[in-house]
């Protein structure tokens, strides 16, 4: 055990630390139409300097790095309060699935392009009939000669009005049961049979998309991993999505947690100041205790999957684990500021909203918890 | 970055599980906790010296092993995993603070006996009323040198030769020759009912008890010797509260009603999958905690802080709920749930309960 990073490590960690001193742009602009240029740019910029796609082998353009090492690219990016990359799901998701399950002639077409920004992708998977059951879905994609027409209807699509390509997963044999007839797709979204409207949420911003897809066509050659192998290929995109992520979730938290404990140190209460108060101050702590459970639990969780070649049962519950403590975080930040909470421009306000969908996002706490007592604990299933 | 025991460690971890599974069965330690007076047997602990279990941590120089704080959390997590009841953390705990504050003489001569198991200690830590804190006290030495008060809820006192006793603004002394409970050298011993019957405790009156001063070590390092028993306490409630989660997994798995294992259902599988978060993660902080007490003396009084904390909650929820997915056999006497119940509610709450080590967090990190 040496929980001090490697002499690759810290290397790693100084080029890419002394990399952003003088490359890091800041976070830009807020949410408005200069925004995703801004993220655009950015990722251009991680591109040409080697910094986009750290996870993807060299051989695609990425840099090997380990999982360890990912999670320090991750942390570090937080800590530095650089702006998000533009091809969020391209990245995560999108570039390793076609790494895994494409076919030569799709990783030439598409990995450059999602590396360097060029094509944005979203993330097709969710309907409005099926969300934890995602198996269920019921978009349908009809073979016509060397091409399929799609019908079906998708939501919580981020970045579908700026995404070219969408992963698609469509039910290809109606007959088949529910996790056997399905078809993961590359589709294009440049095109009149698809429809995106914006979804907006409590926070009052749009963040995530509806799409509406009537007679849209996608080219065979753009299937990914063989028709009827949706269910398998989109598994892998989930899996993806989690290495490494809850290292940067719990860099958020550590700096969100560090501006709560600077309010609570000049707010006053009851004649002192709130970071006095005995139970504000017995809360700050434990959540501080929960974070860094939260990251050692996700390094335990990277070791073990480097070691063993699978995920400890720690990984599994990061994301739950996480979305807890940012809903209680902002709880208490809201206690904190008292009356002023009513306030619709406070200063905890967006997060203390947006912090209710942590529980629902990318798999909710429910589903999470099935996840861990049926394939960690062995527990039977109710199904 | 390798967060994951070595090989040395795995094969303690594992020796250490068997051995115990061997000899001490929940039978056992049923019958040690209810009719045995000082909880374990002669030949139990001989067995256990001839492991060189209670010098793990000691420095080979002093009679010890000379491993780390990370294999004493790994034996202790293992040791609370069995419920095996014994005298080890007390000497371990007396070791401890011995070799952070003990003289080239102490250690010699009592250390060197520790680390051996030739001889059993303990550490005399609250006062009567006892405090919150497990560093504060207000013993002072009379006059004479002499230490006159009452020191209550010291674990496996009667069968102690070596007492550590905690004393005003920090102090430790070395009381030895404590056994007996004849009032013997100005020491009376007397049994107290225990929470956890596992661990049994007892009141001592100081009338005049000669002890010495324990203070050739500097503060940093006697607040490293709290901080190392801190964390094999909460090394232990994490073994304690595997076995109460295994339990509870293996019983709803097996245990059927309405016609389906009760396990299917969400109240009681996401009851557990919410054990499997807590026990990780103390086991986490633990492991944390004792890596950073040999490696990074920085954070190591926040980690062993954090550790405490969390690992007391965490036993004591985990082995509640445990209970709960029993459903009445658990309450039963008959089940053996109930020890593992008061054990960790007693560690929980030995070596300063969470919300002390939460309030230690909370200034040591500036709050």
């Amino acid at each position: 055990m040496d929980l001090t990073p490697s002499a690759e490590e810290r290397a790693f960690r100084d080029e890419l630390r002394e990399w952003l001193q003088s490359n890091n742009p800041g976070p830009g602009p807020a949410t408005d139409e200069g925004a995703f240029d801004f993220r655009r740019r950015w990722q251009r910029t991680l591109f040409e300097n080697g910094w986009a796609g750290v996870a993807w082998p060299r051989e695609y353009g990425g840099r090997g790095a380990t999982l360890i090492e990912q999670a320090i690219y991750n942390e570090e990016m937080v800590r530095a309060r650089a702006p998000a990359v533009a091809n969020v799901l391209g990245l995560a998701m999108g570039g390793p699935v076609v790494i895994a399950h494409g076919t030569d002639e799709q990783k030439q077409r598409y990995l450059g392009p999602i590396l360097s920004a060029e094509e944005i992708w979203c993330q097709g998977f969710s309907e409005p009939q099926a969300g934890s059951d995602l198996a269920s879905l019921r978009t349908k994609a009809v073979r016509d000669g060397d091409e399929w027409v799609v019908n079906g209807q998708k939501v919580w699509t981020t970045l579908a009005q700026e995404a070219k390509w969408c992963m698609l997963v469509a039910r290809t044999d109606p007959d088949a049961p529910k996790h056997k007839g399905l078809t993961y797709f590359l589709m294009d979204m440049n095109q009149p049979g698809v429809q995106v409207r914006p979804l907006v949420q409590i926070t009052g911003e749009a963040e995530f998309n509806e799409l509406f897809i009537e007679d849209a066509r996608i080219h065979n050659e753009n299937i990914v991993g063989g028709e009827g192998n949706g269910w398998a290929v989109a598994i892998t995109t989930l899996a993806h999505e989690r290495a490494g992520l809850a290292l940067a979730l719990q860099m958020q938290v550590k700096l969100l947690l560090d501006r709560v404990i600077g309010r609570a140190r000049e707010q006053s209460y009851n004649g002192s100041t709130a970071a006095q108060d005995a139970v504000i101050r017995e809360r700050l702590a434990q959540l501080y205790i929960e974070s860094e459970v939260l990251r050692l639990n996700a390094y335990r969780g990277l070791t073990a999957q480097m070691k063993y070649g699978v995920p400890g049962p720690e990984g599994s519950l990061g994301k739950w684990h996480w979305a807890e403590i940012n809903q209680a975080l902002t709880e208490l930040a809201m206690e904190i500021e008292g009356a002023a909470a009513m306030e619709g421009d406070g200063p905890w306000t967006y997060q203390f909203l947006r912090a209710r969908a942590n529980s629902i996002e990318g798999g909710t706490t429910e589903i999470l918890k099935n996840i861990v007592a049926e394939r960690i604990l062995g527990l039977p299933r109710l199904r | 970055m390798n967060f994951d025991l070595n090989d040395d460690q795995r094969a303690i971890k594992q020796t250490a599980h068997e051995f115990l599974e061997r000899r001490y069965p929940l039978t056992e330690m049923r019958r040690l906790a209810l009719e045995d007076e000082r909880g374990f047997t002669g030949e139990q602990w001989r067995e256990l010296t001839q492991l060189g279990w209670p010098g793990l941590a000691v420095a080979e120089a002093d009679g010890g092993q000379g491993l780390g704080s990370v294999e004493l959390a790994v034996l202790q997590e293992e040791l609370g995993y069995a419920m095996a009841p014994s005298p080890l953390l007390s000497t371990t705990s007396a070791a401890l603070l011995i070799a952070a504050a003990g003289s080239d003489d102490q250690r010699a001569r009592v250390l060197t006996k520790l680390a051996s198991g030739e001889r059993i200690g303990t550490v005399a830590v609250w006062d009567d009323p006892p405090g919150r804190s497990p560093t504060d006290s207000t013993l002072a030495a009379g006059e004479d040198g002499t230490l006159r008060g009452r020191k209550l809820l010291v674990a496996d006192a009667a069968a102690a030769d070596v007492t550590v006793v905690l004393g005003a603004g920090g102090r430790l002394w070395l009381l030895e020759g404590a056994d007996g409970g004849d009032g013997a050298g100005g020491v009376t011993v007397t049994s107290t009912p225990a929470l956890d019957p596992t661990r049994k405790l007892y009141t001592l009156e100081l009338d005049g008890a000669s002890a010495e001063a324990l203070d050739a070590g500097d503060d940093a390092a006697v607040a490293r010797a709290h901080a190392q028993i801190a964390t094999a306490l909460a090394a232990e409630s994490v073994g304690v509260a595997q076995r109460a989660m295994e339990m509870a997994v293996a019983y709803a798995k097996d245990r059927e009603q309405f016609g389906r294992p009760i396990g299917a259902y969400q109240a009681v599988s996401h009851r557990c999958a919410q054990m499997l978060l807590e026990v990780e993660g103390a086991r986490s902080a633990v492991l944390y905690a004792a890596w950073a007490l040999d490696h990074d003396p920085s954070v190591a009084l926040l980690a062993a802080a954090m550790a405490k904390a969390y690992a007391s909650d965490c036993g004591f929820r985990v082995t509640a709920s445990s209970l709960q997915v029993h459903g009445g056999i658990g309450f039963t006497w008959e089940h053996d749930l109930h020890f593992l119940l008061k054990r960790a509610k007693a560690n929980a709450h030995a070596g300063g309960d969470a919300r002390f080590h939460r309030e230690r967090v909370a200034e040591l990190i500036g709050i």
